[in-house]
């Protein structure tokens, strides 16, 4: 028990991936400005956001139902720590940690922090945040149909493995998947939608500063809004690490670059891109990236 | 789903000045719009009048932050005009390469400010960064970054130096591979094509409708531009076209306004080689009474100032009409139809100027009565003195 409760809060769970969390936003940041001309942040600057929210006052708006308001930051964190915690455990030792199915539970739960945004910013009341949520709901309607059909390649090139711990092992017997066809066009389209789950550019409608202010976290503030900053931090750290699990033969702390390299592919599409409207990012996704996605699994049954 | 009200403004992070754009929208869609204007008022026309003819020139400088020559272009106009003198050709140029400047520095903060918008800071921070030289050469000329108070009824305040010239032609045609770049980035990116076009179009029915001015209007196909149609300074005297497109949506704004970069750039160089040696001012001694007109292509569109002079030391009246005024009215047909999305990239395609814009009336909503005119807000603004004085 004690165990398992020092997994979840500190080694491999909250602590350790929101302190890699926070170095991969420096880095975003960093670079972000070095490309725009800018000098960027000291290496602590998010640490020191977090610290500064989290001793602000929270205000709650009079219209909001304020249980909700208050519990859905907590379950998008609390979410994203239970599938980072798992993640990282099943990298460290494929084996034994795991069960048969433990997939689907990740796709669960890597959509409750978009679900608590939503749920967080329908219960403040804030018709710029219904605006947001709204979006919120339409974008993850759109880009969860290419993200579990493209899920289908690794299940279908591994023979039908539901356990994560089982891919791993198969992707170190016969090489990564990320050989083959198949493979490369699934990870490109979960790329996209790795984007879009983190809610940055082109996909950062339902926060978008200039049109509706910050949408889904407008009534937000201090500790809430830290833990809701916090949860997308974790999210830039789980979201590339699944993505390596499933299609790159997981991961160890040699093969940080494989890291970096995704890290590397958000920021450089979310400084090279112009926000899109949502209805623009319905269109896309369910149009390219699931016919991209049917095609991989097309391929991938036919072992290409 | 029920109507809503999202408001853009009076404090929006779209707008950099207050506004207030109230959106009604059904669902994401707009499908009305009320346009609030007056939280800037500053009663520019009414301190014209007590100030003197030479003081207004650096009166209507600070009407607009970002056009600073514009307004001053056109007031020395009209002095111009109401005395009928001519204006030393040295200082013709001087004025068309100062407007012409403007013009450059303000289209790029236009194209930042876009690129802002669409989410799109990259190009924000890079524009912003290719309009840092057209400032070092506004320091160089006129000792300032803003406000360069360079006009004056009758010719120009300072000259400009030939020595500086070599550096003012290099600085601005190393700015053109950086034009090109913006060019190559606005034209040939995918999704700026799917967020702009299409996206708040005018049509030219449209543009006479509201009267619109400028790029806006020259992106609908309507060739209006007070530089060809009615020239002044030294514009009849440098080869240059007027940039037309017929879109009207927002790629079609920017398009034009793009390629007046190099029209501009064109103008300046043209105006630095032809440039006269002689006399910069004729050093106006004596007021006539009387009436004058004077207009200038802003960055924006035409500006206008009426200036009518009873032969005294300020002007009787004066009159402002900036290009906003006319351009924000014709945002109700663009983003109408649209949706909130939309709404924020229309509203700034006309590259809106609100402090150029202000009116204000206090009317009774019901019966169209003005309750409060110009006197009436002069006599509160003086009693709020008076008490601020007593505190």
């Amino acid at each position: 028990m004690i165990k398992y409760l020092f997994n979840y809060i500190i080694f491999p769970g909250f602590l350790f991936t929101a302190v890699i969390g926070l170095v991969a936003s420096w880095i975003d940041r960093k670079v972000t400005a070095r490309v725009q001309w800018r000098i960027g942040p000291p290496w602590y600057q998010p640490l020191m956001d977090l610290v500064k929210l989290s001793i602000k006052e929270i205000t709650v708006p009079r219209s909001a139902s304020k249980g909700l308001f208050f519990l859905s930051p907590m379950i998008g964190l609390s979410a994203i720590t239970l599938v980072s915690t798992f993640i990282w455990l099943i990298n460290i030792d494929p084996g034994s940690k795991g069960f048969s199915g433990d997939i689907i539970v990740i796709i669960y739960l890597l959509t409750l922090p978009a679900i608590a945004v939503i749920l967080g910013a329908s219960a403040s009341g804030n018709p710029l945040a219904s605006l947001g949520a709204s979006r919120e709901i339409k974008l993850v309607i759109a880009y969860e149909l290419p993200f579990i059909i493209s899920l289908l390649v690794p299940i279908i090139k591994s023979g039908g493995m539901l356990r994560l711990g089982d891919i791993i092992a198969y992707q170190a017997s016969h090489g990564a998947f990320l050989s083959s066809l198949s493979g490369i066009i699934a990870f490109i389209v979960m790329i996209f939608c790795m984007q879009a789950k983190l809610g940055l550019v082109p996909f950062d409608m339902a926060e978008a500063e200039t049109e509706i202010m910050a949408g889904t976290c407008i009534e937000y503030s201090g500790m809430l809004l830290a833990i809701l900053k916090l949860t997308k931090t974790m999210l830039m750290v789980a979201l590339p690490l699944f993505l390596i699990t499933l299609f790159w033969q997981g991961f160890n702390f040699l093969s940080l670059w494989k890291y970096v390299i995704l890290l590397v592919i958000i920021i450089l599409m979310r400084n090279t891109n112009p926000r899109v409207r949502i209805d623009q990012a319905v269109r896309f996704f369910w149009g390219k990236m699931t016919l991209m996605a049917i095609l991989a699994v097309i391929l991938a049954v036919k072992g290409i | 789903m029920a109507r809503k009200i999202i408001p853009i403004g009076p404090y929006h992070p779209l707008q950099e000045e207050p506004e207030f754009f109230k959106l009604h929208v059904d669902g994401e869609t707009v499908v009305d719009m009320d346009i609030e204007l007056g939280y800037n008022h500053r009663l520019i026309e009414k301190i014209a009048e007590s100030k003197s003819f030479d003081q207004v020139t650096f009166l209507v400088e600070r009407i607009c932050g970002i056009c600073s020559t514009s307004h001053p272009f056109a007031y020395v106009n009209a002095i111009d005009d109401l005395l009928g003198v001519q204006v030393p050709e040295r200082a013709l140029y001087i004025r068309t390469i100062i407007g012409e400047l403007e013009r450059v520095h303000s289209h790029l903060l236009w194209l930042g400010l876009a690129g802002h918008f669409l989410g799109y800071n990259t190009v924000w921070m890079w524009a912003w960064r290719y309009r840092e030289p057209v400032l070092d050469i506004f320091e160089r000329i006129a000792g300032n970054r803003q406000n360069y108070a360079m006009m004056k009824p009758g010719g120009v305040r300072r000259d400009m130096f030939e020595e500086d010239f070599p550096w003012i032609k290099k600085t601005l045609k190393d700015l053109i591979p950086k034009f090109d770049m913006f060019k190559g980035a606005v034209m040939d990116d995918p999704v700026i094509h799917a967020r702009t076009e299409g996206v708040g179009v005018l049509t030219k029915e449209d543009v006479h409708d509201y009267c619109a001015v400028g790029p806006t209007a020259r992106a609908s196909g309507v060739g209006i531009d007070v530089r060809k149609d009615d020239p002044y300074a030294a514009y009849d005297k440098v080869e240059w076209k007027v940039i037309t497109q017929e879109g009207g949506d927002v790629y079609s704004k920017a398009v034009v306004r793009i390629l007046e970069l190099y029209e501009s750039l064109n103008i300046i160089i043209q105006c630095l080689d032809k440039m006269p040696k002689g006399p910069i001012d004729i050093n106006i001694k004596d007021m006539l009474s009387g009436e004058g007109i004077g207009r200038h292509e802003a960055p924006r569109g035409e500006v206008f100032h009426y200036i009518m002079s009873d032969g005294g030391n300020s002007p009787a009246r004066h009159k402002v009409r900036a290009p906003s005024f006319m351009n924000i009215a014709s945002n109700k047909k663009a983003v109408i139809g649209g949706t909130i999305s939309d709404a924020a990239i229309i509203l700034a395609a006309v590259d809106p100027c609100y402090c150029c814009t202000e009116r204000m009336a206090v009317v009774d909503y019901k019966t169209g009565k003005k309750l409060m005119d110009g006197q009436d807000l002069i006599r509160l603004s003086q009693a709020k003195t008076e008490k601020l004085r007593k505190r």
